[in-house]
């Protein structure tokens, strides 16, 4: 059985080609590239990415312009039936812009664009896309961003934490978010935001291979069923 | 007619933004400063037609997020 995937492409996007090229490399299926203006998605999609990059030029907020694209109310409609969707990076604010998951992104509390490999801890190994990782492990991936400073008000984050939605958390101080998040799922699990750039490390050659679970994750829930 | 509308983070989120400027001015040698907080400032020329609820929709539709800032809109007539 084929894997059904598409990836988005804003105007601005720059990580959609890694981003396909890693549900490719472990699905086994090119993913549909999907652009900003079109109405629909293909049908029948089994999971939805939404690459890191600088969508409309960061203008107004990061993730703001796109979030009211065409494709995003087919991409909501989409989740809210149940469909998988990471985002990562721009993706993530996209999906905070959108309304999917809550909070946003501030800019970075250090004020500087921040680009390295930093230290993450796996707070949920129960869902979808975090399955194939080892509870309390620790990973290391790439983040580049200038907004990843995530911020929700403490009743929303306690909310958060009860349910179990912080995917990933900083095991370093990075950009000044609270309660070091870097990764949250929404209500229902099918919704993964991220800043860390899991596809960016799937293979040795990229300098690490911590990405890969995700995907693996991802690709063997959704096959297996 | 011109609008205005401003754009300003709540109280009690972070503005690192202003933080730094408020460092650049200590650096400059400005004293007495004791917070700076970074806003937007959005113009429009609209109809005449168009209506404060249509105003207060675009703010909270696309030119404010409600989960981190405020907004006021201010018509010049």
């Amino acid at each position: 059985m084929s894997f059904r995937s598409a990836v988005i492409t804003f105007p601005g996007s720059n990580c959609d080609r890694d981003m396909a090229d890693a549900l490719e490399k472990v699905s086994g299926s090119a993913p549909f590239r999907v652009w900003h203006g079109d109405a629909d998605l293909p049908e029948r999609l089994d999971f939805i990415a939404l690459p890191g990059g600088f969508s409309y030029g960061d203008y107004l907020r990061c993730g703001a312009m796109a979030a009211r694209s065409p494709i995003m109310q087919a991409v909501i409609a989409a989740a809210n039936r149940g469909v998988p969707v990471l985002g990562v990076c721009n993706g993530f604010q996209i999906l905070t812009e959108s309304g999917l998951l809550p909070g946003a992104l501030l800019r970075n509390a250090g004020v500087r664009f921040v680009c390295r490999d930093v230290a993450l801890r796996v707070e949920n190994t129960q869902s979808l896309f975090t399955s194939g990782y080892d509870a309390g492990a620790t990973l290391r991936l790439p983040v580049a961003h200038h907004d990843g400073n995530y911020f929700a008000d403490a009743e929303t984050l306690d909310r958060l934490e009860g349910e179990g939605r912080v995917a990933f958390r900083y095991a370093e101080d990075v950009n000044g978010s609270v309660r070091n998040i870097a990764g949250v799922l929404n209500a229902t699990g099918n919704v993964l935001g991220m800043m860390p750039h899991p596809e960016r490390a799937i293979e040795s050659a990229q300098g690490g291979t911590d990405g890969r679970t995700l995907f693996e994750s991802a690709v063997k829930g959704l096959t297996s069923t | 007619m011109k609008v205005r509308v401003f754009v300003s983070l709540k109280n009690g989120v972070l503005d690192p933004q202003g933080r730094a400027i408020q460092h650049s001015l200590e650096g400059l040698g400005f004293s007495g400063v004791q917070d700076v907080r970074a806003g937007r400032l959005i113009e429009m020329d609209v109809d005449d037609t168009v209506t404060d609820e249509a105003l207060d929709d675009m703010c909270r539709k696309l030119l404010a997020n409600m989960v981190i800032e405020n907004y006021r809109i201010e018509r010049l007539g």
